[in-house]
């Protein structure tokens, strides 16, 4: 176990590695940069000598390798760089925008794997099989739909046809009931389409049948026996849905115009932050990495039926 | 990989899994076209013809406004009304798809060509080189797509082509994998060892044998894909990273609108609307390509 525990942490931390230098790569290598957008601006009337100690000041112009070897130390250490752009740390910028970032994702994962349940169980229980195929669709007409225009087309329906929720001056918690929908809407899709899979899966085991032979009712077996089987698969399509819920969060704080990570992450590419966009993806790439560590370590645990054989889940 | 992407796997699947029990699912699938099929081709139908041809579709000019005529409903004269600049949307609309097509097109053939070369690669390799490559898809997957988009935009900055190669890029990994596992899976097959046996190159056999017979799956992906990249382009160009006003790219038509939502609400809808249907039936046309292909 302990030996299966090395290995994952050891290629968790080389993902990390990797996509912090690719992340370097991509993001160095901009022709255009930071310091000289902002500070050749001729209103600025700064000398190209002053622009040259400002850029020494970056370390802009030292090789390339040098920068990364710094920039790896500093990431190290929690320094992740300086927001040329913002005048400020990335980290301090990073921290004052995560927490609007964490009440978005977390209620809107919560509402979307209510979605999920919902849609997958109704489709499990109604008897018409019309109804059944038309439920069951939802998920692909929900991940067809792009998700700012979901956004736009709420805030049309119910800011001002319907007048429900106000856009000037919303509330700290009725700015967030449209945003929260319209990215629960996209990431419910994926989870109700592996949970209606694992619950037609798990009916044609025999457990389920030999419930039915002892006579319990259908809602019976559906509750106490399809669910925790059916449930406990979704857990492998976290990661994916971890990249969902990043994309849903920049569209979706666009849109509804919420100072989150998201909304950074746009304003960081409009103005070629390259230090914050490389902070974020790291972070990103770290959350998942994290999640998928915590999901593999999990599962035996969640599954007594792998707690003898937990290695073969690597 | 998005979620987009785990949904229609399953479809593949569904489709590849098919094919041990009814070897002859071809005609069967013939006789009985469902409507939903015929529906779909015929919106993609219309969608290419307005990117080959859109002057056939409408007489107004996308790129100028008639004065005087700003922000009028749709009626019997601007079918979806017009823009606060007086331009009819619909015009625009069809003039926009040729931006979101080829987009589409671009993205679609940069992540088959290339995702399918390193997975080619990689797979009749094998040992270090193998390792080393999925490795690094490994990686690539680990990065959200959006955020690998975003960075490459950055490192390219804006503008179609460069939305385009972006989320092209995105699919690199996925079409690497697949290409993979299908040349591993075929390189066992008799026929390979036959080839081999019978004194075939490795390039010769690579090319004659494993690459025609693994390729099924990959392209029946390749078209799925296709759905994704318009909805992926969309959004690029709704953040405003894609082709520049006053370009009639979908994505950027429903952001311009936004500024109107509460006046003129067909600026948001239409657009929406014609890039929903598009991707469905993109999604419904490609699945049961697969399954035939499969």
């Amino acid at each position: 176990m302990s030996g299966y525990l090395l290995n994952r942490l050891g290629q968790a931390l080389f993902v990390l590695w990797a996509a912090f230098t690719i992340s370097f790569v991509l993001l160095q290598a901009m022709p255009g940069d930071a310091i000289l957008i902002k500070f050749q601006n001729p209103e600025l009337g700064l000398t190209p000598q002053q622009i040259a100690e400002i850029r020494a000041s970056y370390a802009a112009d030292s090789a390339v390798w040098v920068q990364y070897i710094q920039t790896i130390n500093r990431f190290l250490t929690g320094d992740f760089g300086y927001s040329v752009q913002a005048g400020v740390p990335v980290g301090t910028i990073l921290a004052a925008h995560l927490p609007a970032t964490l009440k978005l994702a977390s209620l809107g994962f919560l509402l979307a794997a209510t979605f999920a349940v919902v849609i997958a169980f109704v489709a499990s229980l109604t008897p018409f099989a019309w109804l059944r195929g038309a439920i069951q669709s939802v998920p692909s007409l929900f991940i067809s739909i792009p998700t700012f225009w979901i956004g736009i087309m709420l805030i049309q329906i119910f800011s001002f046809r319907l007048k429900l929720v106000p856009v000037i001056n919303p509330g700290p918690w009725q700015e967030l009931i449209l945003p929260v929908i319209t990215l629960a809407i996209p990431i419910s899709a994926p989870l109700a389409q592996v949970l209606v899979r694992n619950i037609d899966d798990v009916l044609t085991r025999p457990f389920v049948a030999v419930a039915r032979a002892k006579g319990a009712t259908r809602h019976w077996v559906l509750w106490r026996h399809v669910a925790k089987n059916a449930l406990l698969p979704t857990l492998t399509i976290a990661g994916v849905l971890f990249g969902e819920l990043i994309a849903g969060a920049v569209v979706t704080e666009t849109v509804f115009g919420l100072n989150g990570i998201g909304g950074l992450t746009g304003r960081a590419v409009g103005s070629q932050d390259a230090a914050v966009l490389q902070a974020i993806v790291v972070f990103s790439a770290l959350a998942f990495v994290v999640i998928n560590l915590i999901v593999d370590l999990l599962f035996p645990v969640l599954d007594p039926r792998l707690r003898t054989k937990a290695g073969a889940t690597a | 990989m998005t979620t987009f992407d785990t949904i229609h796997d399953d479809a593949i699947a569904s489709a590849r899994g098919q094919r041990a029990g009814k070897r002859f699912s071809l005609p069967l699938s013939f006789r009985r076209l469902p409507v939903g099929l015929i529906l779909s081709s015929l919106v993609l139908a219309v969608a290419f013809l307005w990117a080959l041809a859109p002057w056939l579709f409408t007489s107004y000019n996308p790129l100028e406004g008639v004065g005087g005529e700003q922000l009028r409903r749709p009626d019997a004269s601007h079918l979806l009304g017009t823009d606060a600049l007086g331009r009819d949307l619909y015009a625009r609309i069809v003039y926009g798809a040729v931006h979101s097509l080829t987009g589409a097109f671009v993205a679609v053939a940069l992540g088959l060509v290339v995702g399918t070369s390193i997975g080619v690669i990689a797979g009749s390799v094998r040992r270090r080189v193998d390792d080393a490559i999925m490795r690094l898809v490994d990686v690539l997957l680990s990065i959200p797509s959006l955020m690998l988009s975003l960075s490459i935009i950055i490192l390219l900055g804006f503008g179609t082509v460069n939305a385009a190669i972006a989320v092209g890029v995105t699919s690199v990994a996925r079409f690497a994998r697949l290409s993979r596992s299908e040349v591993v899976r075929v390189r066992r097959s008799d026929y390979v060892e036959a080839a081999f046996g019978s004194g075939g190159t490795f390039a010769a056999v690579l090319w004659r044998h494993v690459l025609p017979n693994s390729l099924t799956s990959v392209l029946a992906i390749a078209a799925l894909q296709f759905g994704s990249a318009v909805l992926q382009i969309s959004t690029l160009g709704f953040l405003g990273y894609g082709a520049p006003p006053p370009t009639p790219e979908w994505g950027l038509l429903i952001a311009e609108g936004r500024n109107y939502i509460s006046t003129a609400w067909w600026l948001t809808t239409a657009p929406g609307i014609i890039v929903v249907l598009v991707v469905l039936s993109a999604n419904r046309v490609s699945q049961s390509f697969g399954k035939v292909a499969a």
